[in-house]
């Protein structure tokens, strides 16, 4: 699987979102900014990044280490 | 299918820290697992651990109880803490060391 087409499935289902995918085909981190983590906790931020990602995850993403901030959490790891 | 949501159940319910994993804390089977068990083991803490590559109905059940779809998963006190990434996460914040202090 392209990096990119999990970048283009997370941009899509998600408002206000900057991603970052890397990849090998298999095994993915991203690099995910987006305001609707806002008020919401790591799980909730994950799962919320799974559903959009939905059968793609279970099928064809073998692993895929996520890093989630929100605009202001992005400004200050910067 | 409900039997292994009602053995997980169990499981959670009487191991105060439960490590859902592929392979074992002394030979774990994925890079991501081995991680999370290099966290739990650099605190003095007693847990368990699951292979769900033992088992592939415990390994489909735990990603239907947590909703989760990846391995591993780290049970404490009944509540969901997250995969890897978020235990390293919490770990490198500090905050595993609050989560794991009442267990």
């Amino acid at each position: 699987m392209d990096p990119n087409e999990i970048k283009m499935m997370i941009e899509n289902g998600m408002s206000n979102t900057l991603v970052n995918v890397d990849g090998d085909g298999t095994h993915f981190d991203a690099l995910i900014v987006s305001t609707e983590f806002e008020g919401k906790s790591l799980i909730e931020r994950h799962k919320l990044v799974y559903s959009v990602l939905g059968d793609a995850m279970k099928e064809r993403i073998h692993a895929l280490s996520l890093k989630t901030y929100t605009p202001e959490q992005w400004e200050n790891h910067k | 299918m409900s039997d292994a949501k009602e053995i997980i159940g169990d499981q959670i319910k009487n191991n105060k820290v439960i490590l859902y994993m592929k392979g074992n804390r002394e030979m774990p089977q994925c890079g991501f697992s081995a991680r999370v068990v290099q966290i739990l083991d650099s605190y003095d803490v007693m847990y368990e651990t699951v292979d769900v590559l033992a088992d592939p109905e415990i390994r489909q059940g735990i990603k239907d109880y947590s909703n989760w779809p990846t391995i591993p998963q780290l049970y404490v006190n009944g509540e969901f803490v997250g995969g890897c990434d978020i235990c390293t996460e919490l770990f490198q914040s500090g905050e595993l060391e609050t989560i794991l202090k009442p267990a």
